[in-house]
C-alpha cells in the first residue's frame, strides 16, 4: 500500500500539526512563554486556514475511505473561519483567572471536533463517517461541560452526551442494516445497490436520525435549547454554526451520492421536517426571554430553511446551501459574539436586560441589529441573498407550497427578531447595561462578521466561486 | 456604470456623509445637499428623457444598462426608465427634498434618523429604476425595514404597535411577492429576470392563474388594497412627519407601480380573466376608505384613510386595463403623492404647535397660523379635485377611462367609485371647517409660533408642484400615456 497518498490529506494533517504543537507547548512551555499561548494559537490557526483555502483536484485515499472533492475545501474553509471567529470571541473568557489553566484543553478539544468534522465531510465509507461523527461529538460534550462548577453547564454536558450517544447508536444501527442489505460500507458501491427495498428504507430512516440530531431538526431538537443555554456562550455559538454547518453539508452529499435512488422517498421526509422545524421553532422562539434559548430556536428554524436547499438535490441547491451556511455563520456568530461579551461583563442574558442598549453600547447594538436582520433575510444584508437563493433552488424543482410556507414563517421570524431590535433601540430603560469595552480579538471578530454580513451578499464572486464546484443529482 | 445608478449612489453617499458628520449643522448640510442633488438629477433625467423621445427613440425603456450579477440565477443588475418611472422619480425627489426640510429640527438622534431616511430613499429610487425582477424585489424590501425603526424610535402614540403591524404586514406582502416572482421566472422559461425579456415569453395560462393573484396581492398590500389596508392608518398615524410623507407619498406608489409593471405587464391573460376580483376589492377600498375617513377624529387617521381611498383608486384604474384609465392611474399616483405629503407635512407642523391632532380640540387656527391654514385649504381642495389642482386632472382621466368600459359590471363599479368624490368633499370640508374656522378651542392655541423658513420651503415646494401638475398636465400625461402603450399592446395579445 502506498502510504504517501495519505499526505494528500493536507487539511487534516495541517490541523493535526497545529493541535499537537499546541498540546506540547501547553505542557512544556514556561509560565512566561504561556502568556503568548493564545496569540500563537490564533495565528497558527489563521495560517492553517489561509494555507488550505485553495481547492485542489479530486482524489481518493485508502481505497475510497477518504474521498476529496474541491467543494469540500470551501466547506472546510467556512468552518475554519467560523472557528477562528469563535476563538477570537473566546479570547477574553479564556484569559480569566479561573479559566487560564484550562485554555489548552479548550483549543485542543475545539480542534478535535473540527478534525472530526473534516473526516465526516470527506468520508467515502460509513466507517470513516462514523469515526468522524464521534470525534466531533465526544469532545463537543466535554466542551459543553467546560465550566464544570456551573451546574447548568454540567447538566447541559450530560444532556448532550446522552442524547448524542443515543442518536449515534440509532444511526449505527441504521448503518448495520445498510451493510446487511448491500454488503458494503463504501459510498460508491452502496449508491448502486441501494434501490429502496423496505429494509433499506428502514435503514435509511434510522441512519439519518443521527444527522438530523446534529442539525437539530424538529422533532430531534429537544436537547438544543437546554444545551445552548447551559454551555458557555462561545461553545454555544460553535455548536450552532460549525457543528451544524458540517452536518448539513454531509447530509446533502450523502443524499445525492449514496441515497440517490430513493429520492422519491427522502424528499417527502425532508419536506415534512422542513415544515415542522421552521414552524415549531418559530412559534417557540416568540416566547423566549433568555437570548441564548431564543437563538437556539432561531437556529432550529434556520436549519429548517437549510433543508429547502437540500430537498432539491441539485447543483444549484448545493451552491445555495454552502452559501447559506457561510452567511449564517457570519450572522449567527455576530449575534452570539455580542451576547457573549455582554454576558461576561454584566452576567445579563435576558431580553429585558437589553432594553435601551443603544444608549450605552451603540456599536454592539448595531452589530446585533445587522446580524438579526441578516438572519431574518432583509436586504442589503447577506441573509437576504442566501434566503433568496435557497428559495429559488427549491422553486426550480417545483416546491412552490413549501417555499410559500417558509416565506410565511419569515414573517413570524421577523417579528421575534424585531423584538430584540425593539428592546435595544426603542424600549426605555432607567439602568441600561453599562458600556462594554471588548478586547482586541473580539473587536476583530466583530469587524470580520460585519464585513461578512455586508459584503458577501453584494459581491457575487463569492457565490460564483462556490457554484463552480457544486454538484448534485 | 449607468448614470441612473446615481439615484441609488447619492443616498448611499449621503449615508456615508452622515456617518462622519459630528453636529447638527453638518448633518443638515449633508441632507440638504443630497436632496437638492437628487432634485436636480431627476429634473435632468426628465429633460433627457423628453429630448430622447422627441428625437424618435421608441424603445420601451430608455437609458438601459445591464450588468450580470449572479450568473447562476440569471440575476442582472439592470436599470432603465420609461415615462412612468420618470414621473415617479420626480415625485420621489420632491418628497425626499421636502421631507428633509419638514424634519429639519428632528429630535432626538438626528443622525440616525437621517441615516434610516436615506436608506429608505435608496429603496424607493432603486425600485423605480430597476427593470430586473430580483433587484426590484430587493429594493422593495430595502424600503421596508428602515420603516420599523423610523416609526418605532421617532414616532408618536401607539408607535410600537403601528411599526410592528406595518412591517409585518408589508413583509407578508413581500412573501406573496417572492413566490410570485420566482414563479414568473421559472414558469416563463426566460433566461433572465429582466422584465423586458420575460414579457417576450409566454407564461402558461394555468401558472398565470395563481401567479397573478400572488403578485397583485403582494404589491396590493403596499398599495393598501382592501382588506390588506389596515397597516396604513396605524402606521401612518404613529410615524414621524417626514416618514409619513415619504411612505404615503412614495412608498405606497411602489404598490401601484409594481402591479402595473409586473403583475399586468407580464401576465396579461390572467389580468383579463381575474381583474374582476381585484376590481371589487379596490372598489371597496375606494368607498370604504372614504367613509372611514369621515368618522375619524385624529387628523393623521383621516389622512391615512383618505390615502387608502385614493390609492385604491390607483389600483382600480390600473385594473380597467385601458390606456386612458392607466394614464389616469399614474397621474393619480403623482397627484396623491404630492398632496398627501403636503397633508402629512402640515399635520406634523400643526401638531408640533398645538400638541394635539384631534379635530375636536382645535379650532380657529386660520387666524393664528394663517400660513398653515391657507396651505391646508389648498391641500384639501386638491384632494377633492378642484380644477387647476393636480387631483382634478388625475380623477378626471381615471373616470373618463373607466367609463370607456361599457359592460354593466364595470359601469356599476365606476359609478360606485365616483361617489368617493362626494364623500371626499364631506371629510375634507368637515376638517377644514372644524380646525381652521370657528372659535379657538384651547387657550394655549391663541399664541402659536409662526411658520419657520424651512417649514415654508417644504410646504411651498409641494404647493407649487401641485399647481404645476394641475395647470399644465399635458406634457406629463402624454409622457405617461406613451409609456402605458407597451402594456396595452401586451394586453391585446
Amino acid at each position: 500500500m502506498d502510504y504517501s497518498s495519505f499526505l494528500q490529506m493536507k487539511e487534516e494533517f495541517s490541523l493535526l500539526a497545529v493541535m499537537v504543537f499546541l498540546l506540547v507547548y501547553d505542557i512544556f512551555a514556561s509560565e512566561k512563554a504561556l502568556r503568548y499561548f493564545q496569540p500563537i494559537a490564533l495565528v497558527l490557526f489563521a495560517a492553517h486556514t489561509l494555507l488550505n483555502c485553495v481547492p485542489r483536484e479530486a482524489f481518493e485515499v485508502a481505497g475510497g475511505m477518504f474521498q476529496y472533492v474541491p467543494m469540500q475545501t470551501y466547506v472546510k474553509t467556512i468552518l475554519n473561519v467560523g472557528t477562528l471567529i469563535v476563538l477570537l470571541q473566546a479570547h477574553k473568557f479564556l484569559n480569566e483567572d479561573t479559566n487560564r489553566i484550562k485554555r489548552g484543553e479548550f483549543y485542543f478539544l475545539t480542534f478535535s471536533t473540527l478534525l472530526g468534522m473534516y473526516f465526516m465531510i470527506s468520508a467515502g465509507n460509513f466507517l470513516m463517517f462514523f469515526i468522524g461523527l464521534e470525534t466531533a461529538s465526544i469532545p463537543m460534550a466535554t466542551l459543553v461541560a467546560f465550566d464544570k462548577y456551573n451546574k447548568k453547564s454540567a447538566e447541559a454536558g450530560a444532556k448532550y452526551i446522552l442524547s448524542a450517544v443515543f442518536a449515534s447508536s440509532i444511526s449505527l444501527f441504521g448503518m448495520s442494516l445498510i451493510y446487511g442489505t448491500t454488503g458494503t460500507l463504501y459510498f460508491n458501491d452502496i449508491a448502486v445497490l441501494f434501490t429502496g427495498t423496505p429494509l433499506q428504507l428502514l435503514a435509511f430512516v434510522l441512519f439519518s436520525v443521527g444527522l438530523f440530531f446534529k442539525i437539530s431538526l424538529v422533532p430531534f431538537h429537544l436537547w438544543t435549547p437546554d444545551v445552548y443555554e447551559g454551555a458557555q456562550t462561545n461553545i454555544t455559538s460553535y455548536l450552532s454554526v460549525i457543528s451544524k454547518g458540517a452536518a448539513v453539508f454531509v447530509l446533502f452529499t450523502l443524499l445525492v451520492k449514496v441515497f440517490v435512488h430513493i429520492i422519491a422517498d427522502w424528499q417527502p421526509i425532508l419536506y415534512g421536517l422542513a415544515v415542522v422545524s421552521i414552524t415549531v421553532a418559530n412559534l417557540f422562539a416568540i416566547r423566549q426571554q433568555n437570548l441564548k434559548r431564543f437563538l437556539a430556536f432561531s437556529s432550529i428554524s434556520q436549519a429548517g430553511y437549510i433543508l429547502l436547499a437540500i430537498i432539491s438535490g441539485t447543483a444549484l441547491g448545493m451552491a445555495s446551501l454552502v452559501y447559506f451556511v457561510l452567511v449564517y455563520m457570519f450572522s449567527n456568530l455576530a449575534a452570539f459574539g455580542v451576547i457573549s461579551v455582554i454576558e461576561q461583563k454584566s452576567k445579563k442574558i435576558l431580553m429585558s436586560d437589553y432594553n435601551g442598549l443603544y444608549q450605552t453600547n451603540p456599536k454592539l447594538s448595531f452589530v446585533m441589529m445587522i446580524a438579526l436582520f441578516s438572519l431574518a433575510g432583509i436586504p442589503p444584508f447577506a441573509g437576504f441573498f442566501s434566503k433568496f437563493f435557497i428559495f429559488s433552488a427549491a422553486v426550480q424543482q417545483g416546491f412552490y407550497v413549501l417555499v410559500f410556507i417558509a416565506l410565511l414563517n419569515t414573517i413570524i421570524s421577523l417579528y421575534y427578531y424585531l423584538l430584540v431590535v425593539k428592546a435595544m433601540f426603542i424600549n426605555a430603560n432607567e439602568t441600561p447595561i453599562e458600556t462594554v469595552t471588548s478586547d482586541v480579538p473580539a473587536k476583530i471578530s466583530f469587524v470580520l462578521c460585519t464585513v461578512g454580513i455586508l459584503v458577501v451578499g453584494l459581491i457575487s464572486t463569492i457565490y460564483s466561486q462556490i457554484a463552480v464546484f457544486s454538484f448534485g443529482i | 456604470m449607468n448614470f441612473l445608478s446615481l439615484f441609488v449612489l447619492i443616498p448611499a453617499l449621503m449615508m456615508m456623509g452622515l456617518f462622519v458628520s459630528k453636529n447638527r449643522k453638518q448633518i443638515q448640510f449633508v441632507m440638504a445637499t443630497g436632496a437638492i442633488l437628487l432634485v436636480i438629477m431627476s429634473a435632468a433625467v426628465t429633460y433627457m428623457y423628453l429630448t430622447e423621445r422627441a428625437a424618435g427613440n421608441l424603445a420601451t425603456m430608455l437609458f438601459t444598462a445591464d450588468t450580470v450579477w449572479y450568473a447562476p440565477f440569471n440575476i442582472h443588475y439592470s436599470v432603465g426608465i420609461d415615462g412612468i418611472s420618470v414621473a415617479m422619480l420626480l415625485l420621489s425627489s420632491i418628497i425626499v427634498f421636502t421631507g428633509v426640510f419638514a424634519s429639519w429640527k428632528i429630535d432626538p438622534l438626528p443622525k440616525e434618523f437621517f441615516l434610516w431616511y436615506s436608506l429608505l430613499s435608496i429603496g424607493v429610487y432603486g425600485f423605480f429604476i430597476s427593470v430586473d425582477l430580483f433587484t426590484m424585489f430587493m429594493y422593495y424590501e430595502i424600503a421596508l425595514i428602515p420603516m420599523y425603526l423610523l416609526i418605532g424610535v421617532w414616532g408618536s402614540g401607539k408607535k410600537e404597535y403601528g411599526a410592528m403591524k406595518l412591517t409585518l404586514m408589508l413583509m407578508g406582502g413581500s412573501a406573496l411577492l417572492l413566490v410570485g416572482i420566482l414563479g414568473i421566472y421559472y414558469q416563463s422559461g426566460a433566461t433572465s429576470m429582466n422584465i423586458l425579456e420575460i414579457c417576450k415569453t409566454n407564461i402558461p395560462i394555468q401558472a398565470q392563474y395563481y401567479l397573478f393573484p400572488l403578485t397583485f396581492m403582494g404589491f396590493g398590500v403596499l398599495g393598501a388594497m382592501f382588506p390588506f389596508h389596515t397597516w396604513s392608518p396605524d402606521g401612518h398615524a404613529s410615524a414621524p412627519t417626514a416618514v409619513s410623507m415619504l411612505h404615503a407619498g412614495v412608498l405606497m406608489k411602489l404598490g401601484g407601480y409594481g402591479c402595473f409593471r409586473v403583475a399586468i405587464y407580464l401576465m396579461p391573460q390572467a389580468a383579463h380573466e381575474l381583474s374582476w376580483i381585484f376590481l371589487i376589492l379596490t372598489g371597496i377600498s375606494v368607498v370604504y376608505g372614504a367613509f372611514s375617513a369621515i368618522v375619524q377624529t385624529d387628523l393623521k387617521y383621516i389622512n391615512a384613510y383618505s390615502s387608502v381611498s385614493h390609492c385604491g383608486l390607483v389600483l382600480f384604474a390600473i385594473l380597467m386595463l385601458n390606456q386612458t384609465a392607466m394614464t389616469g392611474a399614474v397621474m393619480q399616483m403623482l397627484s396623491h403623492g404630492l398632496m398627501t405629503a403636503l397633508f402629512f407635512a402640515l399635520i406634523g407642523m400643526i401638531y408640533g404647535r398645538t400638541h394635539t391632532r384631534l379635530i375636536t380640540e382645535m379650532g380657529g387656527l386660520m387666524k393664528i397660523i394663517p400660513f398653515f391654514g391657507v396651505s391646508y385649504v389648498i391641500a384639501g381642495l386638491a384632494s377633492l379635485g378642484l380644477p387647476s389642482l393636480s387631483g382634478f386632472v388625475a380623477e378626471m382621466t381615471i373616470f373618463v377611462g373607466s367609463f370607456q368600459e361599457t359592460d354593466t359590471f364595470h359601469r356599476v363599479l365606476t359609478i360606485v367609485a365616483c361617489t368617493s368624490i362626494v364623500i371626499t368633499a364631506v371629510y375634507i370640508l368637515r376638517v377644514v371647517g372644524k380646525i381652521l374656522y370657528g372659535a379657538v378651542q384651547d387657550k394655549h392655541h391663541e399664541h402659536l409660533d409662526p411658520a419657520t423658513w424651512y417649514e415654508r420651503l417644504s410646504v411651498v415646494t409641494l404647493i407649487v408642484a401641485i399647481f404645476a401638475v394641475g395647470s399644465a398636465p399635458f406634457w406629463i400625461s402624454s409622457m405617461i400615456s406613451d409609456s402605458v402603450m407597451p402594456v396595452i399592446t401586451q394586453l391585446a395579445k
